[in-house]
């Protein structure tokens, strides 16, 4: 057994022992979002006993595990529990798994973005569980008067093989509460995992599939009003709003406006809200409050240009600034254009890329876009909240509890102690549920009508607030020497407003010569993070780019990849490079075999694209063929190199996702303004991919090994992109620069 | 105002209440039927799908007037216990991501195979097709409603 030391996160250890000390009951409901099934077939007990700020054990031996992130689809309420209860030893039909609140003195990351989940939860959660069950094991040599180190425990059952005693958990939880906590505890050896490994069902499976109140539009108080908001085009802002135009109306309480932000405080990376000044109008029903809306008399303006410091979490300390001006997408075209030509700040730069081009016997340059895009969670934007004098509650869909508590603490003069954020289940994230001014705006509210309050954003809000994934354009140029070897390699890249450039991944590192710069175009539409922010762009454009320069030289595009990995091995050049060769290279070999890629179908187009990033290895292979001018996806196969599969099937299942939703943004993904509007406001505008568009088949095969594992819920994502365009080009004999490519589909020569 | 008779999920009831009201605000804000969803109001997600008379309908432009004495099923009265085949096929498959769109996918397929005990690819492809899933998940959905027709 390894050894892990508590003090990874000790304070949850220790503020949980000071919590429970001497086997104190503590009152708890485990009716809210507890495991469905196994909660019927449980018989709950008398008592808890908390071992730790994850772990309560019943005296009958019920086990009720805290999930400490909030869900949005990723699993995390399943799979986390999993290692708590790997580590624990205990039989999975036994446990109960709970949300916890947002609690920074007692968790230490509820942060559900990145793909950090599992990943940074790995060993806290091991170590939890694993000092439960040492506290356990010692409860019991004590009352046996046996040594610790000959108990042993199985399925929530400690057993002395010399005296032949034996006791289920729930027996020793009371002594095991008083027990010490150990400085270091051992962990499991990963070949006696039983748990992980081993796929799960979703824990609230039978919630979702029976309609269960889930999710913070859900949520419902005695006296609660319902309230929306109007907000202006980007560029704008409110002027003037006529309360007395809807104030006659059925059921309509009020109509005002909110300022979202309070200018003396020091805001984060996340703290992005479009609009300081907001519209409102509140009601006693949805439906009145959203005719409402509909009548309500407001005025905007001109806003003027407007900057702001933050302190940003990637980036340091940043002056954002909002220029003043109606923008459009077609000024955005044209200003990326010129930009474009010009030099951006250099990320990284090896050997001497001008020199490397300029003596090339060839040189293929290429530019590759992609627009804005809405992330359209079906769960449009909400959120519960009761303000009163001395204390805030919200009840809302929130990735980052932790970056929005500042922001809500200097909004509403509250110490930050007294604002309690309860982690609904997120109706999707894809990173805008990041941004929680919706919990802002809610609070605010509530502390203006003085009563509690649900904020419901119309889809049509939902689809024009901003925080969109940011317009992205790159040029990729390549420098050959005469025997087709690769030379120089260069990416300059830009965006609104800001560029997308890793300039540490691949291939830097596998060219001698290589420059990467970044530019950016400030603009007053916001941006945030997308379902993996900036790479969703670069590998569409990378993969791309390396396909066709890999036909360019007469490469197979599998071996060219690898020839270029096997330089970074071998011999890497620069520093910092942000990638593991070997495994990168592990999951285009692994594409290779489960695709057989040298034995393509001969009724299908095939492309290939591999990525790295949110420290995932992914590789994927596509094959479609064209029904007039439709893609039809045939089968996606794709390679993963994420560690230790935590949950095996839903970690499929979330590949299959990522991939489905990366072949639907790639094929149609977009927004677009005019004049500070969005031009589409609702599905019947914003194409998203449906059951018919959908890839038959889709295998996802993972790279076995022991690593400590990685995320799930971004890495499929980007690479799909790429292989989805590669394989366009082989059924049309023309390359695809600019997303969303269903749009020149429509228009190109087929081959098929 | 007027006073509507309803019949949902076999309880008949009379609500007062703007007849132009959308069945999907009756269900969430009047009966605290909360798991019908909100998606887009404009039928074009299907997070809002019930049965009305045993069709799949959107509930968000329906008037509440419209559905008087229909029978009216909602995802909270498909089964007593969530053991109708198709949300037994759902767990089973492990469809849910996120989760919120699934009331509706299942009513749409609970529908389609009511009518079409054992649907093509095609007309499950084309039944399911007005239901959105931002995760994604519809692969799954659609092995799912193949596991609950051969139930």
């Amino acid at each position: 057994m390894a050894q892990a030391k508590t003090t990874i996160n000790r304070r949850s250890f220790l503020k949980a022992s000071a919590l429970a000390g001497g086997g104190l009951m503590l009152s708890f409901s485990w009716l809210a979002g507890c495991k469905p099934k196994d909660e019927e077939l449980l018989t709950m007990p008398d008592e808890w006993f908390d071992l730790n700020n994850y772990i309560k054990i019943g005296n009958n031996g019920v086990v009720t595990l805290m999930s400490p992130n909030p869900e949005f689809g990723s699993n995390v309420k399943t799979s986390m529990p999993m290692i708590l209860a790997e580590e624990l030893d205990v039989d999975w039909k036994n446990v109960i798994v709970q949300q916890a609140d947002f609690y920074p003195e007692r968790y230490d990351r509820q942060f559900t973005g990145g793909s950090q989940g599992i990943r940074q939860g790995w060993k806290p959660l091991r170590t939890a569980g694993a000092t439960a069950r040492h506290m356990l094991i010692e409860a019991s040599a004590k009352q046996w008067n046996v040594p610790a180190n000959e108990i042993t425990t199985e399925g929530g059952v400690l057993h002395h093989k010399g005296s032949g005693k034996k006791a289920g958990y729930g027996e020793m939880a009371s002594i095991a509460a008083t027990i010490p906590v150990p400085t270091e505890v051992a962990i499991k050896k990963i070949s006696d995992f039983k748990i992980i490994g081993n796929s799960k069902l979703n824990v609230e499976g039978k919630n979702i599939v029976t309609g269960k109140p889930l999710f913070g539009i859900d949520h419902k108080e005695e006296g609660m009003l319902i309230a929306m908001i109007v907000h202006p085009p980007f560029g704008m802002m409110i002027k003037s709003l006529d309360a007395s135009s809807v104030k006659s109306m059925p059921g309509i309480k009020d109509a005002f406006t909110i300022k979202t932000l309070t200018e003396d405080y020091e805001r984060n990376g996340f703290d992005t809200t479009s609009f300081l000044e907001l519209g409102v109008i509140v009601g006693n029903t949805t439906w009145e409050v959203m005719n409402a809306k509909k009548a309500l008399k407001l005025e905007f303006e001109l806003m003027p240009e407007y900057s702001m410091t933050m302190q940003h979490h990637r980036l340091g300390k940043v002056t954002a600034v909002m220029p003043k001006g109606l923008e459009s997408s077609d000024g955005h075209r044209v200003e990326m254009e010129k930009a474009s030509k010009g030099k951006g700040d250099i990320l990284r730069k090896d050997g001497n890329p001008e020199a490397a081009f300029k003596n090339a016997a060839k040189v293929l340059e290429r530019t590759y876009s992609a627009p804005h895009l809405a992330h359209n969670t079906m769960e449009p934007a909400n959120c519960f909240a009761n303000v009163t004098a001395d204390k805030c509650e919200i009840y809302g869909p929130i990735q980052a509890p932790g970056f929005i508590t500042d922001t809500l603490a200097a909004r509403l003069g509250l110490p930050k102690e007294k604002i309690h954020i309860k982690l609904a289940r997120m109706g999707g994230g894809f990173g805008v549920r990041a941004y929680g001014h919706h919990l802002v705006e809610a609070a605010v509210i509530s502390q203006q009508v003085k009563a509690p309050i649900k904020l419901i954003y119309t889809r049509e809000d939902d689809m024009t607030y901003g925080i969109y994934r940011p317009a992205y354009t790159a040029t990729y140029r390549a420098a050959l020497d005469k025997d087709n070897n690769l030379i120089g390699f260069h990416v300059s890249g830009g965006g609104i407003p800001e560029h997308p450039i890793h300039a540490n991944r691949f291939p830097a590192g596998a060219v001698d010569n290589y420059l990467a710069e970044g530019w950016a175009i400030p603009s007053n539409i916001t941006i945030g993070a997308f379902r993996a922010p900036r790479s969703n762009f670069n590998a569409a454009a990378e993969q791309s780019f390396l396909d066709e320069l890999a036909e360019l030289v007469g490469k197979d595009p599998i071996d060219f990849r690898l020839e270029l990995l096997e330089r970074a091995k071998t011999k890497p050049v620069g520093e910092n490079n942000d990638y593991d060769p070997d495994r990168y290279a592990g999951v285009l070999k692994l594409v290779r075999e489960k695709s057989n890629w040298n034995q393509k179908p001969a009724n299908v187009s095939r492309g290939v694209a591999a990525y790295f990033c949110h420290n995932t290895y992914v590789a994927e292979v596509v094959d479609l063929k064209l029904s007039g001018n439709n893609p039809v996806i045939e089968n996606v196969f794709a390679a993963v190199d994420c560690g230790i599969v935590v949950n095996p099937d839903a970690a499929k299942n979330m590949g299959e996702g990522g991939i489905v939703d990366g072949i639907g943004n790639a094929l149609f993904g977009e927004m677009t303004f005019k004049e500070g509007v969005p031009d589409k406001n609702n599905f019947h505008q914003y194409r998203m991919i449906r059951q018919k568009e959908t890839p038959k088949n889709i295998e996802v095969h993972f790279v076995k090994n022991e690593e400590d594992p990685t995320g799930l819920g971004e890495p499929l994502f980007p690479p799909v992109f790429a292989a989805v365009a590669n394989a366009l080009y082989k059924a049309t004999g023309k390359r695809y620069y600019n997303q969303p490519f269903a749009k020149d589909i429509e228009t190109s020569p087929q081959r098929m | 105002m007027a006073a509507i008779n309803l019949n949902i999920n076999g309880k008949k009831q009379t609500l007062d209440i703007d007849p132009k009201t959308p069945v999907l605000w009756v269900l969430r804000d009047h009966l605290n039927l909360v798991g019908t969803k909100f998606g887009c109001g404009m039928a074009q997600c299907g997070a809002c799908t019930i049965h009305v008379d045993g069709n799949a309908t959107r509930s968000c432009i329906l008037p509440v007037s419209s559905v008087e004495n229909k029978e009216i099923v909602t995802i909270e009265g498909l089964s007593e216990d969530g053991d109708h085949p198709v949300q037994k096929a759902w767990l089973e498959h492990d469809v849910a991501q996120c989760g919120y769109c699934q009331a509706g996918q299942i009513m749409s397929a609970a529908a389609l195979l009511k009518s079409k005990p054992t649907p093509s690819d095609d007309e499950i492809e084309n039944a399911m097709n007005g239901n959105i899933c931002r995760c994604a998940t519809y692969l799954r959905i659609k092995a799912a409603i193949k596991t609950a027709a051969n139930a």
